[in-house]
């Protein structure tokens, strides 16, 4: 007698879920192709003139080129601190580490309204007009537990006697960082300004208070989804946004593994 | 100085010291003008420095005020409830019953790095009256005339804050289940444990930290979220984030909105204090 077939309820479970997951995402972009204004079954016919009109909105591009420059900035700034941060965290045994290992992880369980109403009352208290500036100021913070997690499991995969060798052979403090660190944690570093990217490049409720009359892409996008003429502009928007997120996420990823398995096959 | 920055501890402190300077000086000095303004009145144009009690008075009676900040605390704990719930049998799933790991948790991440202001836009598209769903519904006969009661309410807001918010408990919860030691899964069973008894007296009480740290990172963002209540929300869905963006924005009565994002921030708090020693309390009496 054989068993019984067993219906996987768990495996049905999970793809149901991940169907949950991704209605919301892929409906984007199958009515960006959508031969109507109206988001709702049966579609009307296949066109691809909502992505034709993209390129000839001059404040749509302003916003993106604002959101490239706010987020690649906020990248390099965020991954550097976190770089050191991170390197002290898993390297070094001091007084305080804990508390500044929590302090940088802070901006993560802070509500976004309430970093953004207080950043602005202390940027203009100081004089500092919102602004693409202010805006990167308070990306950095939202972007710096990133950095520092995904350094951190750089840093912590990362064999100790490598830059102690170097050390021996006589090189240096900075020259042992460039030459035998640095290209170790590479992966990591490439990583982290990904992710660090896309959380900046995302980032909506700090940019609506902050970006003053520089808006970031998500503030241009804010100002047109109130408009249902607009709406399939938005939505071939959203998927270029999707695919090109996809695209990078996936690229941190392959960076991310080819980091571990690096510090894998040197330890 | 140039000895101690050759010690371990001087290094440590050097290394790590500009990221916590920016992040201890961006929580410290805002929440410090922010203290400043709650006690300050906002005149027509000017701000009144005099200080006074009145915004605190004015926060603490004001009915709005109180019964946002109560529909926000229990949104946020419906959104935490019903996420956790949704995400445990998938992190389980992922720990135990799949090899290919990796793959379900990249599945799972990607539609979270999409743009969160389109997915939750996207919700409103499937829940409105001429939406997705209703024409879906309307097209296979199942109903005669739209439903009224998908969007702008309280149930839209948790649905898509569920949404959101998945992977921030599907991660910490798999991570938890990982953990676990199979050996002592076997044990249960080799003493005489039942699938259920062993599920229930082993592999839960071992996931309740990863249970608390999901709840404890999908509340206290979710009680401040602005764009889903002011996009899905409707009149009966607008939390306390609505309140203080009108209080800087439109009615521009800056130290009533300082008032409030203080106020949102103790509830918060204490929330999740509440929340910390209830499940630890919890956690240890499973054990």
């Amino acid at each position: 007698m054989s068993k019984p077939v067993r219906f996987p309820w768990l495996l049905a479970y999970a793809v149901a879920y991940l169907a949950f997951l991704y209605l919301p995402v892929l409906l984007l972009p199958l009515f960006s192709f959508n031969d109507g204004t109206i988001v709702a079954f049966p579609m009307k016919g296949f066109t691809l003139k909502w992505y034709a009109q993209l390129g000839a909105q001059d404040t749509l591009l302003q916003a993106m080129a604002n959101s490239l420059i706010v987020g690649a900035v906020t990248a390099l700034v965020a991954t550097s601190l976190g770089l050191f941060a991170a390197r002290a965290y898993v390297r070094y045994r001091f007084k305080g580490r804990e508390l500044s290992e929590g302090l940088v992880m802070l901006p993560l369980v802070i509500p976004g309204i309430i970093v953004a109403s207080s950043m602005l009352v202390l940027f203009i208290s100081l004089g500092l007009k919102p602004s693409l500036t202010t805006v990167i100021l308070g990306h950095v913070f939202v972007a710096l537990p990133f950095a520092v997690s995904i350094m951190k499991s750089a840093f912590d995969d990362f064999d100790q006697s490598l830059e102690e060798a170097a050390f021996d052979l006589g090189e240096s403090v900075i020259g042992t960082f460039r030459r035998v660190t640095l290209p170790i944690v590479a992966p990591g570093i490439v990583a982290s300004l990904l992710v660090t990217f896309t959380v900046s490049f995302d980032e909506f409720v700090l940019a609506f208070f902050l970006s003053g009359n520089q808006p970031t892409l998500p503030v241009y996008i804010w100002s047109q989804i109130r408009f249902p003429a607009k709406l399939p502009n938005t939505l071939a928007l959203g998927s270029l946004l999707l695919l090109a997120s996809v695209l990078l996420l996936l690229t941190a990823e392959y960076f991310r593994r080819r980091s571990t398995k690096s510090a894998a096959t040197s330890a | 100085m140039a000895g101690f920055l050759r010690t371990e501890a001087g290094k440590g402190l050097a290394l790590s010291a500009p990221a916590s300077l920016y992040v201890g000086l961006l929580v410290a000095a805002p929440l410090g003008i922010l203290v400043a303004y709650s006690f300050w009145t906002q005149t027509y144009v000017e701000v009144d420095r005099t200080l006074t009690w009145a915004n605190y008075l004015e926060a603490a009676t004001d009915p709005l005020v109180r019964h946002l900040m109560l529909r926000s605390i229990a949104i946020a704990g419906a959104v935490t409830a019903a996420t956790v719930a949704l995400a445990y049998p998938i992190a389980y799933f992922i720990a135990f019953r799949t090899r290919k790991k990796t793959l379900w948790l990249l599945l799972i991440t990607i539609p979270f790095w999409s743009s969160y202001l389109l997915r939750v836009f996207s919700w409103k598209l499937i829940l409105g009256f001429n939406g997705v769903m209703n024409s879906a519904l309307l097209s296979l006969g199942l109903i005669d005339e739209p439903l009224t009661f998908l969007l702008y309410n309280e149930f839209a807001v948790v649905l898509t804050l569920a949404h959101a918010w998945a992977p921030f408990a599907i991660l910490p919860i798999y991570v938890s289940l990982q953990k676990i030691d199979r050996a002592l899964l076997e044990a249960a069973t080799d003493l005489g444990c039942s699938k259920l008894e062993r599920f229930c007296r082993v592999t839960l009480p071992l996931s309740v930290p990863g249970i608390i740290a999901g709840s404890l990172i999908i509340f206290i963002p979710t009680v401040g979220d602005y764009v889903t209540p002011s996009l899905v929300g409707g009149s009966q869905g607008k939390m306390v984030a609505n309140l203080i963006q009108v209080q800087f924005g439109p009615a521009n009565n800056w130290p009533l909105g300082a008032t409030l994002s203080l106020a949102a921030m103790a509830a918060v708090g204490c929330v999740a204090l509440l929340f910390v020693i209830l499940a630890t309390a919890l956690g240890r009496r499973i054990r």
